[in-house]
């Protein structure tokens, strides 16, 4: 009976509060037998104060020193008894020198939020306007780890079997028209599932959803006045932490609850669950920013500083989180162990990532320590590891990012150049073969494979695909910054129209290029991930850079479905197709040659004449075909198919490839035809009555199937 | 209003019934009379909550604690939750754990 353990009676008392010396692992608050074991870190502090507050009061209901001899090397440790866990908020006053040039800002005047807080409290209800008297707004909160997961734990889908859906939590379901009970919550998506399942997506990637400040830096728009946020969240207050404002039951402190409550159902029905993590920066910004945690807590350790103590800016954000120190690395890996391991996470996306293989200085790392730790971390061992492989410094790694035969990357080659494929660029096509089969080029060199390629034509960041077909330029007014926010090189297209049009010949042309990105998308050998609303059409109204943006412009208005049922068809069809064919989900690069003794080889190249692609600067026409015998490295039997795409103004012949002995071709994908006949769900594929050519439509996408 | 909860065993099945406001503080109390139901080794826990007019997070917690104390073989049904006690219960997803049943 571990309440009876003689270990575990106080030795100490402050005042009312009865003591023991704590345990420095883990660090954090832990609730143990009777108490409440804090542990806290700090190389330069000289002291260290547990600060206990009422739930919600401004002034501390207590402040206990640590007892000297409470202090195991750097760290300071203390059991307190008794303690209301749920009623008790907590936080750090750390005495140390002042002395900015050697990188030390100590000032006992702040309470300091303990970095290892697994909830925090202050911004309860995402934005509620906070009462800016409030000393220390985000305060540590205590959690139970009483959560009953059954029998549930990550999914371990193949990387090459999934489809990502990229979300942000609260723009899913924020818009009326989604219909949720708790509109813009955790507990929304999960009413959202069977809409998930249905489209065929079998992981979502939430956008940050470690507690940071919707109130970071808002301000009014200076003509609107609408009010502008820190909506997207890219700038961690706490990274043990859920955002407490995504829960619908944040105020009732119950938001660890809801968020396993979602991953467990996800994972129940199927779906895996990514979390887009912020390593790179911290909400503390530049020497002018606020003092939360981090910078009272240990400034030289846990930030990279110039000589004269100022902060390295490789994020664009104001600071760089010092990841190549040990102590940051270990909290790093403390971070993605627990989420793994508490909240039963299936993989990470990291922000920024290139930071993560900068040294203390800024300079690149050859052999990074914090990516080969995660990457050899035991239990993070089946996780899936994704980068944004490069930084606002400069740093820019896709295809080259250390990966430790686990990392993959998000392949900004892949959209850049599908879009310009899309656009009709010319001379894109022996650049679009490389993608299209996972980027051989740059993950074959050193036996990366297709998984290593994330493949996407949209993100979170820039235009939805619904905007890269109708703008030229992006529209970021509503930002209240003149327009200069956000990325001008878009790649994209309006089709003829800036904006809306009631040209029919116009939109007609946008929604056939739509279903050429997702059918390109669905059809390319790496992992493809969808933005949330891709799917339906969603439209930011030309805003390539919705950060700010808690509004009609970034919710996903759930009355496009009912506008675009054609997009949202195919996208379904697609995406069932792409699962229905494993000869599209290799975890091997194609070889160009017959390993199988199919008389084909796995994968063959084709133009508008059989077996002679066009590689030429003009060219805007390819085609591909698969060999079924081969997929998945010869283990499964699948379908052969054949890809034809084009990108010119007129209708291209094709001449067709033989099928194989016994087998005709039928028409299972089509872009130049309108819906329903644009995509054919399985066994309903029309047979071909021309076996050798096929007439392909204006900047159409054609597929075909042998059987 | 004061939180009190009674405990009545009817042959094999653990009756309880809440009135009053469930908090940290009551929640105690309850997690007392749970633990005393699952000395008698019941095979179902009823909870009558018509009266319970409003369950804090350490309610949940309770609700938590017994159907881990109890096990997995043992149901838990919450009769006549009120709508604030109810939505808690949707919201954090724990009526998925749980049997919840309209009064009669």
């Amino acid at each position: 009976m571990e309440e009876k353990r003689i270990d575990f009676y106080p030795t100490h008392r402050h005042g009312e509060f009865k003591l023991r010396p704590g345990r420095p692992f883990p660090y954090g608050a832990t609730l143990v037998p009777g108490g409440v074991n804090f542990s806290v870190m700090s190389r330069s502090a000289t002291a260290c104060t547990l600060v206990l507050f009422e739930k919600g009061e401004n002034q501390p209901l207590a402040e206990i020193p640590f007892p000297d001899s409470f202090r195991i090397g750097n760290v300071w440790c203390m059991v307190v008894f008794d303690l209301d866990a749920e009623g008790i908020e907590y936080g750090y006053r750390m005495d140390g020198p002042f002395n900015p040039q050697s990188g030390h800002r100590f000032d006992r005047n702040v309470v300091l939020l303990d970095p290892c807080a697994k909830a925090i409290s202050g911004r309860d209800v995402w934005g509620r306007e906070p009462d800016w008297s409030r000393p220390f707004p985000h305060r540590g909160r205590l959690v139970f780890e009483d959560f009953d997961w059954e029998d549930d734990r990550p999914l371990e889908l193949p990387l090459e079997d999934l489809v990502i859906y990229e979300m942000h939590v609260r723009g899913f379901t924020r818009h009326p028209s989604s219909g949720a009970r708790h509109p813009g919550t955790f507990a929304a998506i999960r009413e959202k599932i069977p809409y998930l399942k249905d489209l065929g997506v079998n992981c979502v990637e939430l956008m940050p959803i470690y507690e940071f400040d919707e109130f970071e830096n808002s301000r009014r728009h200076p003509e609107t006045g609408q009010m502008l946020y820190n909506y997207w969240g890219y700038s961690t207050v706490g990274f043990f932490a859920p955002k407490t404002g995504f829960a619908a039951t944040g105020r009732l402190g119950m938001q660890v609850d809801e968020l396993k409550t979602l991953v467990k159902e996800l994972h129940r029905q199927g779906l895996e669950v990514m979390l887009d993590v912020v390593f790179n920066h911290t909400a503390e910004g530049n020497e002018k920013g606020p003092t939360i945690s981090f910078r009272g807590l240990d400034n030289q350790t846990y930030y990279m500083l110039t000589p004269e103590g100022y902060y390295y800016n490789f994020s664009g954000c104001g600071n760089t989180l010092n990841c190549n120190n040990p102590i940051v690395r270990n909290m790093v890996l403390d971070c993605l162990r627990y989420w793994a391991s508490e909240y039963h996470i299936d993989g990470f996306r990291f922000d920024l990532a290139a930071i993560l293989g900068r040294d203390p200085s800024g300079a690149p790392l050859p052999n990074p320590p914090l990516l080969e730790s995660i990457a050899y971390d035991p239990i993070l061992g089946k996780c899936k590891l994704i980068a944004e492989a490069w930084d606002a410094g400069g740093l820019y790694q896709v295809g080259s990012f250390p990966a430790y035969g686990r990392w993959a990357e998000w392949n900004g080659k892949y959209r850049d150049d599908l879009r310009k494929w899309l656009k009709g660029e010319p001379g894109l096509a022996a650049a679009v073969a490389q993608r299209v089969q996972g980027s051989p080029d740059l993950y074959g060199w050193n036996g990366r494979g297709p998984t290593a390629s994330i493949d996407f034509i949209t993100c979170h960041d820039g235009f939805t695909l619904y905007d890269l077909v109708a703008y030229d330029g992006k529209h970021n007014e509503a930002n209240g910054e003149g327009n200069r926010d956000g990325s001008d090189d878009n790649n994209s297209w309006n089709c003829g129209c800036e904006g809306e049009s009631a040209d029919p010949d116009v939109n007609a042309l946008r929604r056939r290029q739509i279903k050429n990105a997702w059918a390109l998308l669905m059809l390319s050998h790496g992992v493809p991930m969808v933005l949330s609303g891709d799917e339906m059409g969603h439209t930011q109204r030309g805003n390539n850079n919705a950060y700010c943006q808690d509004s009609e412009i970034s919710w996903i208005d759930w009355d496009r479905l009912e506008h675009n049922p054609d997009l949202h068809r195919f996208a379904r069809a697609m995406t069932a197709f792409r699962h229905a064919h494993p000869v599209l989900r290799s975890r091997d690069h194609v070889r160009n040659q017959d390993f199988v003794g199919s008389g084909l080889a796995d994968i063959t190249w084709h133009g508008t004449q059989a077996w002679k692609p066009d590689w030429s600067g003009s060219s805007r026409a390819l085609a591909w075909m698969l060999c079924g015998r081969h997929a998945k490295g010869g283990t499964v039997q699948d379908n052969t198919l054949y890809a034809a795409a084009s990108t010119y103004w007129e209708p291209l012949d094709f001449e067709l490839p033989r099928p194989p002995e016994g087998r005709a071709w039928h028409v299972a994908v089509n872009t130049g035809m309108p819906s329903p006949e644009d995509i054919f769900a399985p066994g309903q594929e029309p047979r071909l009555e021309n076996q050798s050519r096929f007439l392909v439509g204006p900047r159409s996408v054609v597929v075909l199937i042998a059987k | 209003m004061a939180f009190n909860v009674d405990l009545v065993m009817k042959g094999s099945e653990a009756h309880l019934t809440l009135s009053g406001e469930l908090d940290a503080v009551s929640a105690g109390a309850l997690k007392g009379t749970v633990e005393t139901a699952a000395g008698n080794n019941p095979t179902k826990l009823i909870m009558h909550m018509q009266n319970l007019s409003f369950m804090a997070s350490a309610g949940l917690r309770v609700l938590i604690f017994a159907k881990q104390k109890m096990g997995e073989q043992v149901g838990i049904t919450l009769i006549g939750c009120q709508a604030p006690v109810r939505s808690t219960l949707e919201m954090s997803g724990f009526h998925r754990s749980v049997y919840l049943q309209d009064a009669e």
